[in-house]
């Protein structure tokens, strides 16, 4: 890490996000799905949210766009600063305006995201006729172009297609298409992977790494796969039951990371090393035990019952975030009672 | 597409054979002979083998039955025991007044159901949402019996404001005796309609796609008029589609009360006088009609979901 790097990093700050809590209220009480979320995204670069199911890193993502399900989830707290302008005040209109257009989104389901009774060239047009001040001609000429930005064969014949006809990789892409038609500042990829084959999955994040680098937007990648995170992030914020707990560059929390759930993350990724005789099976490492209970936290660290380092003072309060020594010298959050 | 509808329909032929079939059995087996109904009570056993040999009843019953399905061949059911005309001309009297009552009534409803559906999904959640469950729910408890009763009494007999009962053919005098049971056929159907609509609209709410058309920055208007009602289209087009029949048919309670001479009042009177042609005529009626509003409501489906191919 240079100074360059250095100041690169504080020049770009495009998003900030401030003390983010978002709640849903049910029956059974409030559950704080995000809990005190904060992290800065820089133009250019890509922000990994890692976790497990339930850890709140989709929420997270749909409290960027404002698109939580209301009226049972409200963002009851924080600040979303996009370029300087507090995401959270604007007008329903206004937030309009910044969707699709400024902030875009694609989704973990490709097959069911799209619209199925409306061929992928509508669905494309839709948007840059939204949000661009474009002719009918202007506005199908860019669609084609956007589709062959995203690498789909004879899109002017594919721009006619439903859904339906295409596979989930090729749907995944008209999904990125369509967020990226109107150059956006931020795309937000909830999962966008997941729901695809391994050989498409590898695709696609090389697809959006190579657009990431032809339009210089930022990106926040949700995932729980901490193998796409290492191949395309450049910082990472681990979540777990709607805290973060640990951020920092990816090359540092990879190298030395140092909050246990992180370490039991890693530890559970399966790895084939090869030896002399073939191939020799590493016994895969889980983390015991499951998620908490969102209406019931534990008092104090709430990884602390799947945490083999727990003490005492873990079940007492809850450790603050703060920062460790890092090899980058970018500043390194765990939050962690114990220095491991 | 035109094979399809082709093939269709030639694979309603078996369906309506079945129908005609279990009518043949129901009527000529089960219902027994109906000649003596006819005859009345001082006939002599002469008459009787007349009145038989007339009708055809003497005839081996496969014979009977390949009769009965001339008939609906040709269209042409014979006449009437009651009053001696022949039924497709009754028939075709019959369908003017029931559709000058159905047809404005039906689209009426169908308009208001999906609009207010619509709105209400709009405002899902919401007070106005619950409200309007509530009034539908009520509206569609109670019998149409009842609305009839409180209407004639209330607005026609007290208020003075529509005639109680009849009817005339030309226009638009005819809208005076149609009003009155339009407006309860619609209250009637609207809230069941509303309900129905309003719950196929909500389970399109819900989809994956609705989330990504919002993140597109498209308003909660356009999301629900063009990506939502689209695609629930199809529950729409199928509740829409089952009600045809019942549109030619008439609202049997409506006609026969306010006096209607449609095809609901002729077959409520064939009941009554125990008319056995014109009740075949309009039962072998109501099952053909049921098989042409299927075939109507695959192909409508061609046209909203472009999921559905007709092969």
């Amino acid at each position: 890490m240079t100074l360059m790097d250095k100041i690169d990093y504080s020049m770009d700050k495009i998003l900030e996000v401030k003390n983010l809590r978002t709640s849903f209220f049910t029956d059974a009480g409030e559950l704080k799905a995000v809990d005190d979320v904060s992290f800065n995204v820089y133009s250019g670069k890509t922000l990994g949210i890692v976790g497990e199911s339930g850890c709140g890193k989709s929420v997270t993502s749909l409290s960027l766009m404002r698109l939580i399900p209301s009226p049972s989830g409200k963002i009851i707290g924080g600040e979303i600063l996009y370029k300087g302008r507090n995401l959270l005040e604007l007008k329903p209109h206004e937030m309009r305006s910044i969707r699709g257009n400024e902030i875009s989104m694609i989704f973990q389901e490709p097959m069911t995201s799209l619209n199925p009774v409306f061929t992928v060239g509508y669905q494309i047009r839709e948007v840059i006729g939204l949000h661009q001040d474009l002719s009918r001609k202007e506005v199908h000429d860019q669609a084609i172009e956007m589709l062959k930005l995203v690498g789909i064969p004879s899109p002017e014949k594919r721009i006619h297609d439903y859904p339906h006809h295409l596979s989930g990789g090729m749907r995944q892409r008209v999904m990125i298409a369509m967020a990226l038609s109107c150059n956006p500042q931020i795309l937000i990829a909830d999962e966008p992977t997941t729901a695809l084959d391994v050989t498409i999955q590898a695709q696609i994040l090389e697809l959006l790494k190579e657009l990431q680098q032809k339009v210089g937007m930022a990106l926040i990648l949700i995932t729980h796969d901490l193998g796409v995170v290492a191949e395309i992030a450049d910082e990472v914020a681990v979540m777990y039951a709607g805290r973060v707990v640990e951020q920092g560059l990816v090359r540092d929390i990879f190298s030395r990371p140092q909050m246990p759930y992180t370490q039991g993350l890693l530890n559970s990724i399966p790895v084939l090393s090869r030896h002399s005789s073939g191939r020799v099976k590493k016994r895969l490492e889980a983390i015991p035990g499951i998620v908490p209970n969102m209406l019931s936290l534990p008092e104090g660290c709430r990884f602390q019952d799947r945490c083999s380092y727990a003490i005492d003072l873990c079940k007492e309060r809850e450790p603050d975030l703060r920062i460790v020594a890092s090899q980058s010298g970018i500043p390194h959050f765990i939050r962690c009672a114990r220095d491991i | 597409m035109l094979f399809y509808i082709i093939r269709k329909i030639i694979s309603t032929i078996p369906t309506i054979f079945g129908v005609a079939l279990i009518v043949f059995i129901l009527f000529n087996l089960v219902g027994g002979d109906p000649t003596y109904q006819m005859v009345g009570r001082h006939a002599n056993a002469q008459q009787i083998e007349e009145l038989r040999h007339e009708y055809g009843f003497d005839q081996p019953k496969y014979i009977q039955f390949s009769h009965y399905l001339k008939q609906i061949v040709t269209f042409d059911y014979g006449r009437s025991y009651a009053t001696k005309q022949p039924i497709n001309q009754m028939i075709l009297n019959g369908i003017g007044p029931s559709l000058s009552l159905m047809l404005p009534s039906f689209f009426v409803t169908t308009i208001l159901a999906v609009s207010t559906a619509l709105l209400v999904a709009y405002f899902r959640g919401r007070a106005i949402d619950k409200i309007c469950v509530i009034i539908s729910v009520f509206g569609m408890s109670i019998s149409m019996l009842a609305y009839i009763l409180f209407g004639q009494y209330f607005f026609a007999y007290k208020m003075g404001w529509f005639p109680i009962s009849g009817y005339e053919t030309t226009w638009p005098e005819c809208f005076q005796y149609i009003a009155l049971p339009m407006i309860i056929f619609i209250i009637v159907s609207l809230g069941y309609d509303v309900r129905f609509y309003r719950t196929a609209i909500l389970e399109e709410v819900n989809q994956d796609y609705v989330r990504t058309a919002r993140a597109k920055g498209l308003s909660e208007s356009a999301i629900l008029f063009k990506h939502v009602l689209k695609n629930s289209m199809i529950p729409i087009i199928t509740n829409v589609v089952i009600e045809i029949p019942l549109l030619i048919l008439g609202a049997f309670l409506l006609e026969s009360f306010f006096g209607i001479p449609g095809l609901g009042s002729i077959t409520i009177d064939a009941v009554h006088n125990s008319d056995f042609p014109v009740i075949k005529a309009m039962t072998t009626l109501v099952a053909i009609l049921y098989v042409i509003g299927n075939l109507a409501t695959d192909i409508l489906y061609t046209f909203v979901d472009p999921r559905v191919s007709l092969k």
